[in-house]
């Protein structure tokens, strides 16, 4: 199980046993740091105290949330889980969710979600595994070059792919390819305690080939000591998995409390086949959407919930400005910076040399991709935060 | 220098549609080359000069604190003036350009980064990105020629008070980080507005500015000294404060004057940039530039604005790619027969003040002048400087039109 937020904690120890000298203190503590700090700021200007501590301590409370890498360990030839030191105020996670790292590779941050692939671990650390995808940017560095002491940046964890409390008396794990990282978390999670969950459990693990199974032989070993029933289904040896073999594979898969993650086509003839029979089940999805090809033109989409048709030869600004959006402007000619604005999610095409830059929702990092509107056209569906 | 569509020889007469835009396609290629190979030790050079300077400033203000001993005062001070010009050049002034925005480091971006300068970046970024980068060097739309206080080309108008540029030149040059504050609020028009006309930009602007000197002035000539007290260097700590910030705007002042002011650089009239394509904006880059040839921690100091000339053909490329660029840029110019404007530092800086001197005077006054006439040129100088605004434009033209049929007399006697 996870902690709750320290925050929380502390509210409720507060209200309970801190006397009111004792809070007098720690106000005027706080009071004292408050003015301490302003007047480093006033020494360092334009910097901030933050900006000069970040050389020395990223990972102390109060900074932007990083994360340092203390081990690459292989898994498979093409996936490697990555175990990361967090900064002080990562507020912890439940099994099965995901979080937000931003890596810089070749030079430019880039962000994407990973499963976290255990419980609360004693020494405080959190880990991802990552499969490398074929042209995947991220994946590939962080598989194959990222190293020990390498810092990373780190959004807190999200998402609702979780487990019931109480857990239910019957599982049903589906998991394809990497889709197995939050299960695993799950599993190690539960297996950790001092108490053996009595949930009954099927995992019924999808992979292309048996090597390229990530985490197989703690799988077979929670298997062989009957603490899961494990199901192993390699493409290659028993072709591709045929959704009316379920029942068979699984014959009391009604009264399970099912859960999925893996890929897009799966998730989806899985869902289609829980609705008709009128059971739940409970969905991740790694990429809502797949890298399209970028296009010409698009919508671009402001936060205020303007919607306007862009065509791929007009930079979005003068697009914007026709459309009668009050857009920050400059030069009009890619030089001055002065257009810039970010972007949540959309393709563009730079007009100047034809390169195109696509973002896929979720993977903006928190301040969204900064565009120059005055030379960018659309590329594909655009959000702008304006 | 007199816009180059005014020439008797115009420098790029030579040169057709095709050639400029060929000239155009060829500087874009030599653009993509650097996109393409921009990447992680482009980055890592960043973060390690921002570092360094972290270092340097922290160090120097450190040391500092025992200024009242004169070794003390010494290094911190060298080492401050050095901090706050690796601040301003090759950090703030190129993150401010978006060179670094690639890297998609929210820290190290355009949008976000703050200088060491009592100009609030976002107005430099008007000031400086758009309107000097956009229009440079065309008369009447590029405010840096001159900045509005001097006369830097013969096809401004003269006023007496360009007699003592070269006094104004020097104050600005000492203060000049506050010259460009007042210049980027576009000051001087400004107040002479009534207060109730002036825009509400320009009061939320000046706020900003003043904000900003009182932050500034806070750090280096209270909160330093105060730090100091202890040993007793209250005043010798912001006696260096002041000094590095002087050191860094004489420096800056220099390096920009470097630019855009040595002799022989050209200038453009209005007209001439109308429907201007790529490849024409490109070549007023070229020939509206001049380098600084010299050392790599000269090009360091200058934070890459010796590269000038490569500076303005390509604003956003990271600024240590200028250097590997110049070659290929040079050979452009060689090819089409353009001049190439480079110098060491003291020769450029000479020929920018030589420009200021010799514009200080009305058109053909200094032709004109010799050791004989010279007290009724002074006399002549003193009338068109007293002379009512209209009396005073039929007089200057006398004197150029003077100095034109002696210069005409002279070439053929030559």
């Amino acid at each position: 199980m996870t902690l709750p937020p320290r925050s929380e904690i502390l509210d409720v120890v507060s209200s309970i046993s801190l006397s009111a000298p004792v809070l007098a203190r720690s106000a005027q503590r706080g009071a004292l740091r408050r003015r301490l700090r302003a007047a480093a700021d006033a020494a360092l200007t334009p910097l901030s105290l933050d900006d000069v501590l970040d050389g020395f301590h990223p990972l102390r409370s109060g900074a932007d949330l990083r994360g340092k890498i203390v081990a690459v360990q292989a898994e498979t030839a093409d996936a490697a889980t990555i175990v990361i030191k967090p900064g002080r105020d990562w507020r912890g996670h439940e099994p099965g969710q995901y979080l937000q790292v931003g890596v810089d590779v070749d030079g430019v941050r880039l962000w994407r979600s990973y499963s976290l692939t255990h419980g609360p671990r004693r020494d405080g650390h959190i880990s991802i595994t990552v499969k490398a995808i074929p042209d995947g940017v991220v994946s590939n560095h962080l598989v194959h070059r990222a190293r020990a002491g390498e810092m990373i940046h780190l959004q807190q964890a999200a998402g609702d792919f979780v487990l019931p409390l109480p857990v239910p008396d019957r599982l049903l794990l589906v998991t394809a390819g990497s889709g197995v990282t939050p299960v695993i978390g799950m599993l190690r999670n539960l297996f950790s305690r001092s108490v053996a969950p009595t949930t009954d459990i099927v995992l019924l693990h999808v992979n292309q080939t048996e090597p390229d199974s990530i985490f197989k032989d703690e799988l077979r070993a929670l298997g062989a000591s009957s603490r899961i029933t494990l199901v192993e289904h390699f493409d290659d040896r028993d072709g591709v998995l045929d959704l009316a073999r379920l029942e068979s594979l699984v014959p009391d898969i009604a009264a399970r409390t099912s859960y999925a993650c893996g890929p897009s086509g799966l998730l989806d003839a899985l869902e289609q086949w829980y609705d008709e029979r009128g059971l739940a089940l409970t969905t991740e999805r790694f990429r809502t959407a797949l890298l399209a090809d970028a296009g010409e033109g698009g919508t671009v989409t402001f936060a205020d919930g303007i919607v306007l048709e862009a065509d791929g030869a007009t930079p979005i600004l003068d697009a914007a400005e026709a459309a009668g959006v009050l857009m920050p402007s400059g030069c009009r000619m890619g030089i001055c910076m002065g257009c810039v604005l970010p972007m949540k999610e959309g393709a563009i095409r730079d007009l100047r040399n034809g390169e195109v830059t696509v973002v896929v929702p979720g993977e903006a990092g928190p301040g969204g991709v900064k565009i120059q509107t005055c030379i960018s056209a659309a590329a594909g569906d655009c959000h702008l935060d304006h | 220098m007199t816009a180059v569509t005014k020439k008797a020889e115009n420098p790029i007469a030579h040169l057709s549609p095709e050639d400029i835009e060929e000239i155009g396609q060829r500087l874009d290629a030599i653009r993509q080359e650097v996109l393409d190979s921009r990447g992680a030790s482009d980055a890592a050079y960043i973060r390690r000069v921002i570092k360094t300077q972290r270092y340097l400033e922290l160090g120097s203000r450190a040391v500092l604190l025992g200024s009242i001993f004169p070794p003390a005062f010494i290094v911190g001070t060298a080492g401050l003036s050095v901090a706050k010009i690796l601040d301003n050049m090759e950090i703030g002034h190129n993150i401010l350009h978006g060179q670094w925005d690639w890297m998609r480091d929210p820290k190290i971006h355009s949008t976000t980064w703050e200088w060491d300068n009592v100009t609030p970046s976002d107005q430099w970024k008007h000031s400086h990105n758009e309107l000097h980068h956009t229009y440079t060097n065309v008369i009447g739309k590029d405010n840096d020629l001159g900045y509005g206080i001097m006369r830097v080309d013969e096809d401004q108008p003269w006023h007496p008070f360009f007699m003592f540029q070269p006094v104004w030149n020097f104050i600005n040059a000492c203060f000049f980080e506050y010259g460009i504050a007042a210049y980027d609020l576009e000051l001087g028009k400004n107040l002479k507005t009534p207060k109730e006309k002036r825009s509400a930009e320009f009061t939320a602007n000046s706020k900003a500015v003043l904000a900003k000197i009182r932050k500034q002035a806070a750090k280096d000539y209270v909160v330093h000294p105060l730090l100091s007290l202890p040993t007793g260097s209250f005043l010798p700590t912001l006696a260096a404060n002041f000094t590095a910030n002087i050191v860094r705007n004489l420096w800056t002042h220099s390096v920009i004057m470097c630019g855009h002011f040595p002799e022989g650089v050209e200038t453009f009239e209005k007209k001439s940039i109308e429907g201007e394509t790529r490849g024409e904006w490109y070549l007023r880059q070229m020939l509206g530039s001049a380098n600084i040839s010299g050392s790599k921690a000269l090009h360091m100091m200058s934070g890459n604005l010796s590269h000038q000339i490569e500076h303005h053909l390509f604003p956003d490329l990271p600024s240590n790619r200028y250097a590997e660029v110049a070659p290929k840029v040079r050979a452009i110019f060689d090819e089409y027969d353009l001049n190439y404007h480079t110098a060491p530092m003291p020769k450029q800086v000479a020929s920018a003040w030589h420009r200021f001197v010799r514009l200080s005077f009305p058109n053909g006054w200094l032709a004109t002048t010799n050791a004989k006439n010279l007290p009724q040129q002074l006399v002549a100088l003193y009338k068109i400087s007293t002379a009512d605004k209209r009396k005073r434009r039929v007089m200057l033209k006398l004197l150029e039109r003077k100095a034109n049929q002696q210069a005409a007399e002279y070439v053929p006697a030559a």
